[in-house]
């Protein structure tokens, strides 16, 4: 027997006649940090809901620790915790306050209680704000206090719908070590993001939805090898130029916005080497930036080998 | 007998929550505490002179001032929920091994408290002015267990608005209809002032045995079949709005 989670088999589910989930497939492995990596709309939400027995899919299986989502949602909802896409903390109550109602909730004896919510504050780098009202925190405290209030019960599997959206970098960086720090202690972590970086750098599995259906499915490394590298983009200022520039240095040609795309080696010593081999013919691009693959060029490489494999097959 | 005590206790939890929302929200209480409080003061030293009741007017009004007071501070619950619905907390809850009765009653425990203390300071400020009851310890009880009927009833049905509501705001249009339901009953003035139609809609809705009800335990007025038909309409309207609460928070989760 494989050692699978979550594993959902063939989910649909229709809002009057729109198809939002398509037949959805993936499993993830115990202890494993999942990230569903989609656009707006894409059916992150809808996929999260299902699994945390808040709707009920209209046709297929959901299966969390070997517990049907809907015909075991009790058993279920013992053993996750849900984390929603807005914030959902008693804004009138104090960030202990709040902590301390989940615990009871959670039907954890008063010193537990205590001790978990101290823990929580100090782990969540709430300590100072502990004692005020949940209103006056900022974007990224709330967030903080909505994940740790899931924490409360010791779930064996959390959901996380979209994490970070909405943080600035650094508030980001934090949410990413808070994520990976319990990821460590064998919690299994399920999260959305529409950030092709974060689910990079943060997953052991990725699976892509669009309109409803995973299009691809891997590890982050069979994923970038999809993809490729970090780009280098140099433009300039005419095509001349840039018919020049292509005959000294090798990358894709984009004619568009004339620039030359080539693959970062990610160096300061090539960047220069490019630079010089430019400068020896007198030759300056007009810009020069480092690019990270995005959400569209995987969806661009996708249709692109789809429409190779139509050709070939065609 | 394990489930029950833990609807129990979690219900204890949430009506702590709901406490700790009463004293820091303070504008909701002086709302529904100072609202009537003033009306009472224009119906009885503005209105009251106009008036004929046939008594002195402080005994005839306070027992709809009163009314008016907990109605509105029960049809609060509504907004209350919904932010709950809206804000997605009860999104949070459902998502874990809880009885939504327990969530749903630690707002009616809340709307209790804050009816309580309305109530009396409307009953004080009344007082002060010169409303003379001459109940007895028996009609205190009565009065307290109506009062508690109908608030449980609006607290309930509440809930119920607060759930169906799209938005706290909507959620508020229930408040201002129950705020409005006492000037067309026998509260302020009585109802055969009234143009025919609305006479007959104000001798029938279920606000005008309430208050007569209520005036009779206060200041001795006789009570004929009010209380029984007050007994039927909000005890219905209890059964009626707990059942569709259920049914509603359940439906909800199903969708
Ligand atoms: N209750 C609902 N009723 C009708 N349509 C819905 C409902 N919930 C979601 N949808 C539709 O289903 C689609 C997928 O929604 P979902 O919330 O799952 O997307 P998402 O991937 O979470 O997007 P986002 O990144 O914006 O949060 C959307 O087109 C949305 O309009
Ligand atoms: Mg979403």
């Amino acid at each position: 027997m494989n050692d699978a989670i979550i594993s959902v088999k063939d989910l649909k589910k229709f809002y009057g006649s729109q198809k939002v989930l398509d037949g959805i497939n993936f499993e993830v492995e115990r202890g494993q940090i999942f990230a569903l990596l989609g656009e707006n709309g894409a059916g992150k939400t809808t996929t999260i809901r299902i699994l945390s027995t808040l709707i009920r899919p209209d046709e297929g299986i959901a299966m969390i620790d070997g517990l049907d989502t809907s015909r075991e949602a009790n058993e279920v909802r013992k053993r996750i915790s849900l984390t929603g896409q807005y914030a959902t903390v008693d804004e009138l109550l104090t960030g202990e306050e709040n902590l301390q109602m989940m615990g009871h909730l959670n039907h954890l004896n008063r010193s537990t209680v205590k001790k978990r919510t101290a823990t929580l504050l100090r782990q969540f780098d709430l300590l100072d704000a502990a004692k005020k009202q949940a209103k006056s925190y900022s974007g990224g405290m709330r967030r903080r206090l909505d994940i740790a209030l899931g924490l409360l019960a010791n779930p064996k599997v959390i959901f996380l719908d979209e994490p970070t959206t909405g943080l600035d970098p650094r508030s980001r960086l934090n949410m990413w070590t808070l994520i990976q720090e319990l990821a460590k202690n064998g919690t299994t972590i399920f999260l959305t993001t529409q950030y092709l970086e974060e689910a990079d750098q943060l997953a052991d599995k990725i699976a892509l939805i669009h309109n409803g259906k995973i299009v691809v499915e891997g590890t982050a490394t069979e994923l970038k090898k999809m993809i490729g590298e970090e780009k280098l983009v140099l433009q300039f200022q005419s095509p001349a130029n840039l018919m020049k520039a292509h005959n000294l240095l090798d990358g894709q040609l984009n004619h568009a916005s004339n620039s030359l795309i080539l693959t970062a080696k990610d160096s300061t010593e090539d960047l220069r080497n490019t630079l010089n081999t430019l400068h020896e013919q007198d030759m300056m691009p007009i810009d020069i930036y480092f690019r990270k693959p995005t959400l569209e060029d995987v969806f661009m490489e996708i249709t692109s080998h789809k429409q190779e494999g139509e050709v070939k097959y065609g | 007998m394990d489930e029950m005590k833990w609807v129990i206790r979690d219900g204890w939890t949430m009506s702590r929550r709901s406490f700790k929302h009463i004293l820091r929200n303070p504008d909701a209480l002086f709302l529904s505490i100072g609202l009537p409080v003033v009306l009472m003061l224009m119906f009885v030293f503005v209105f009251g002179g106009a008036i004929n009741t046939g008594t002195e007017y402080i005994n005839y009004v306070v027992p709809g001032v009163i009314i008016t007071c907990v109605g509105y501070a029960s049809s609060m619950t509504a907004g209350s929920v919904a932010q709950d619905m809206v804000g997605g907390l009860f999104e949070r809850f459902r998502s874990m091994p809880l009885r939504p009765s327990s969530l749903l009653v630690g707002h009616v425990i809340g709307s209790f408290v804050r009816n309580g203390i309305g109530a009396v300071i409307v009953l004080v400020v009344a007082l002060l002015i010169g409303f003379e009851p001459n109940a007895e310890f028996w009609d205190w009880t009565g009065i307290i267990g109506y009062l508690s009927l109908f608030l449980l009833a609006i607290s309930w049905l509440a809930v119920v608005f607060g759930l169906i509501a799209k938005s706290v705001e909507s959620a508020s249009a229930f408040t201002f209809f129950i705020m409005f339901l006492p000037y067309v009953s026998s509260a302020f003035v009585p109802t055969e002032t009234m143009p025919k139609w609305l006479h007959s809609f104000a001798e029938h809705q279920p606000m005008t045995p309430l208050i007569e009800t209520l005036r009779g335990f206060l200041t001795g007025t006789p009570i004929g079949n009010s209380a029984y038909l007050t007994l039927l309409w909000f005890g219905s309207l209890l059964i009626l709005s707990i059942i569709m609460a259920t049914i509603i928070f359940k439906r909800k989760k199903q969708e």
